[in-house]
């Protein structure tokens, strides 16, 4: 018979108050199968780690069983203790006596008399225990970032600094993502795109990024450092390889579109980049507007282009690529202001999103920086911005606060007052949150130096006058109600995750919270990583953030991703249900049982296969199979028959 | 309901607030309405509107209001509020700058030479000129 050594801890007075050790140890030290029994004040202290490992050596000892506290907290650390001691750590097992006894009992005697049978039937497992090893599973060193904005930007560029190889995969044909629609950033007031261009090309240049931009993930299988994925490169209709961006098709275009990049404030072609920075700086050809696909006639860009690259033929096509882990940065969308009734409906061309303004102060813009309003181009002298709407109004929209609007739309009064000095800001806010380093000192500067008005309320209502936009709130500081006759009103709009994020989330089996976004395994201790193996977060997609925090957890998913590569092996639990080929009848009961896909029936042989990565030993199958032949390894049939007779006894 | 008061930037650049800025040499943007005047002032329960209100109403323009209220007067002059002040706006220096504006539009409650001399020479002179200003409830 086995040697089992038992340890029982007091855990102070955490269970020595509850349990009788001393009659505990008394009774256990003749139990069939206990060679030592030994008990300590705290166990997993590292004089009593050093108790177990010298009498394992001196006493020879085959299993230890430490009575204390739930396997949840030190069950790691004991097997790693054992280990030390040259014992397999699978033979060392924990009873818990302490959150399964004395911290749910009064009744000292009832409860020793507890203790003694569950430390009983832990060494009933003990002798049956087998010795096991991690299953050693290899690791694609390739990471697959989805999303190029500046926080997927700075997880590929990281992750690709730390040697590994990246496929950044982006939907629109361009990366850069919102941020390249920004004019100027707080608190900083220094340009959006100066900073963010040199990273998109540090991105191009990379030898260790592989861009795949007007691409979408299609579908995916397996698990963490062996995904398998299928990418869907959408058609462009331009041939990229020979395509030079020298532009020449998008000048010639006789078709105008609205531009999504300009906030369909200006217009674009129907072959464009979508803006001129763009990387890659090639077009790509909108096939529902194009006037070819529409009428079968034209063709313009196809004649004008010296390198012979617009291919009307092209079709979509699926890449399939392995990788090991996978980075889940798809950004936001603005809420639309067609759900703001008592704010127009978005029907009063003055009356625009924040998105929208940013794209007016953009050199780059429609209007040049200039500011101007949509419907006549006139300058507006009074402007007002409405912060919170459609956060924080948990009745009607959204219950977030979407975090960026109190900082842009201060920034967007100041740049307002820096364009238009003989102009009047005026912002209606609830709150002002500038929690973030220097955006308070910003925010009091908009305040005491630019002299910006901000009104402590909610704005009720906002209609057309004339050529005027009339806003009625309250000044809830005064107590007065307030009206504006405005030339142009500014709203903060809610943040929404962006098109198409729960069906990847679906996908990709990792979880969205009630507002769409995406959930991380821990709100504190786990911030970038999903509850999925593997798949990390990063940006807006996980809920709404500014840019140094998304790139801050851009960079965080890319250290997850780079210590995740740094194992030429991951270890998987060795604890899973295995099959004996002798006992199994192929009949397939806990193929269909299995929630994670791990067994498969082999008709060939007539036996069912287990994919040993993909179990996470949560036992159905052990439950289902009618012959015995699904064991759950160290949790056979046989152990658990003998845990139950020892209680019982 | 209360009727909708127009704020615009007529009202926010007009002559009495910036004469108001000007006698007092303070910054009332500055201010960010945290209280802490109106909470540390040993007079506010005698005010019609406490010192923070004051500067609130001078931010959105609405000067006519303060030059109407006996606030300014109520007012002692201890500075406590402006010791306290997070934001360095000297709130007793804008009292002082909306009691000038008064004085300076000659208006007074009561005709000094009606007041008995005797009277008049025992008067504290900052009852007499709070007096010249207050509404004789």
């Amino acid at each position: 018979m086995k040697k089992i050594g038992v340890f029982v801890c007091h855990c102070g007075i955490n269970i020595a108050a509850t349990v009788d050790i001393k009659s505990v140890v008394e009774e256990l030290k003749d139990y069939p199968g206990v060679a030592y029994i030994q008990d300590y004040k705290y166990m997993c202290s590292d004089p009593g780690q050093n108790l177990i490992k010298d009498k394992i050596i001196s006493e020879k000892l085959d299993g230890v069983v430490v009575a204390a506290c739930s396997p949840t907290l030190h069950e790691n650390t004991f097997r790693m203790t054992v280990k030390t001691a040259n014992m397999n750590p699978y033979n060392c097992e924990i009873a818990n006596i302490r959150e399964q006894c004395s911290w749910v009992h009064k009744d000292r005697s009832a409860a020793t008399a507890k203790a003694k049978l569950i430390i009983k039937s832990v060494v009933e497992k003990a002798l049956l225990d087998e010795e096991l090893e991690p299953v050693k599973v290899p690791v694609v060193r390739k990471a697959l970032v989805l999303g190029g904005g500046i926080a997927g930007i700075q997880a590929a560029l990281s992750i690709a600094n730390s040697g590994y190889e990246v496929i950044l995969v982006e939907r629109q044909s361009s990366i850069g993502g919102r941020m390249a629609q920004l004019s100027e950033t707080f608190p900083t007031l220094d340009c959006s795109q100066c900073i963010l261009t040199p990273k998109m090309v540090d991105v191009a240049q990379h030898g260790k990024i592989r861009l795949m931009t007007y691409a979408e993930l299609a579908d995916i299988s397996g698990f963490v450092g062996n995904f398998k994925v299928k990418i869907k490169q959408k058609a462009r209709y331009v041939n990229w390889d020979e395509c030079t961006g020298c532009g020449l098709c998008v000048e010639k275009c006789p078709r105008n579109v609205p531009s999504e990049f300009d906030q369909e404030l200006g217009k674009r072609k129907a072959v464009y980049t979508p803006f001129p920075q763009a990387v890659p700086n090639k077009p790509v050809i909108d096939a529902d507007n194009c006037t070819y696909f529409k009428t079968g006639k034209c063709q313009l860009c196809k004649t004008v282009c010296p390198f012979d690259a617009v291919d009307f033929d092209e079709t979509d096509k699926f890449i399939e690529e392995e990788v090991g882990a996978i980075v889940v940065a798809t950004g936001y969308e603005v809420y639309p202001i067609l759900n703001m009734s008592e704010y127009g409906s978005g029907k009063l061309p003055d009356v625009i999103d924040g998105l929208t303004f940013k794209r007016i102060l953009s050199a780059s813009g429609p209007t040049g920086g200039e500011v101007r309003r949509p419907s006549d181009g006139k300058v507006p002298k009074e402007i007002v911005f409405i912060k919170c709407v459609g956060s924080r109004d948990p009745e009607n929209h959204f219950p977030y606060c979407s975090k960026v609007c109190c900082m842009y739309t201060t920034k967007h009064a100041m740049l307002y007052k820096h364009r238009v000095h003989d102009g009047q800001p005026y912002i209606f806010y609830m709150d002002v949150r500038a929690g973030g380093k220097g955006y308070e000192e910003f925010y009091q500067r908009a305040q005491e130096e630019e002299k910006v008005i901000f009104l402590r309320g909610k704005v009720s209502k906002v209609y057309q006058d004339d050529d005027k936009v009339v806003v009625c709130g309250i000044d809830t500081l005064s107590g007065t109600n307030v009206e504006i006759q405005a030339d142009m009103v500014v709203l903060a709009m809610a943040i929404r995750p962006s098109k198409g994020a729960e069906d990847l989330a679906k996908l990709l089996k990792i979880g969205i919270d009630q507002n769409g976004f995406l959930t991380e395994a821990h709100p504190k201790l786990r911030p970038v990583e999903s509850l999925s193996a593997g798949i990390f977060l990063a940006g807006c997609a996980q809920a709404p953030k500014d840019i140094p925090d998304a790139v801050s957890q851009g960079a965080a998913a890319a250290a997850m991703v780079s210590a995740l590569f740094a194992n030429e092996y991951l270890l998987h639990d060795p604890i899973i249900i295995g099959v004996d080929e002798d006992l199994c009848s192929g009949c397939g009961l806990c193929v269909s049982v299995c929630p994670y896909d791990a067994r498969e029936l082999n008709r060939e042989k007539g036996i069912v296969e287990v994919n040993e990565i993909l179990c996470e030993a949560c036992g159905a199958c052990a439950a289902a199979c009618p012959s015995g032949a699904a064991q759950q390894r160290n949790f056979t049939d046989e152990q658990i028959g003998n845990m139950i007779k020892a209680i019982l006894a | 309901m209360t009727k909708n008061r127009v704020i615009s930037s007529r009202k926010i650049e007009s002559e009495a607030l910036e004469q108001l800025e000007e006698i007092s040499g303070v910054n009332i943007y500055a201010c960010y309405q945290c209280g802490n005047c109106s909470a540390s002032c040993p007079a506010v329960e005698f005010m019609d509107i406490p010192p923070h209100q004051v500067i609130r109403l001078a931010q959105l323009g609405f000067i006519d209001d303060l030059t109407g209220s006996e606030t300014p007067w109520i007012c002692a002059a201890c500075i406590t509020c402006t010791v306290k002040c997070p934001r360095g706006v000297d709130i007793a220096k804008v009292m002082e700058g909306l009691r000038q504006i008064v004085l300076r539009s000659d208006f007074e409650h009561i005709n000094i030479r009606e007041i008995d001399e005797k009277l008049r020479k025992k008067l504290p002179q900052i009852a007499l000129i709070g007096n010249f200003r207050k509404t004789i409830l």
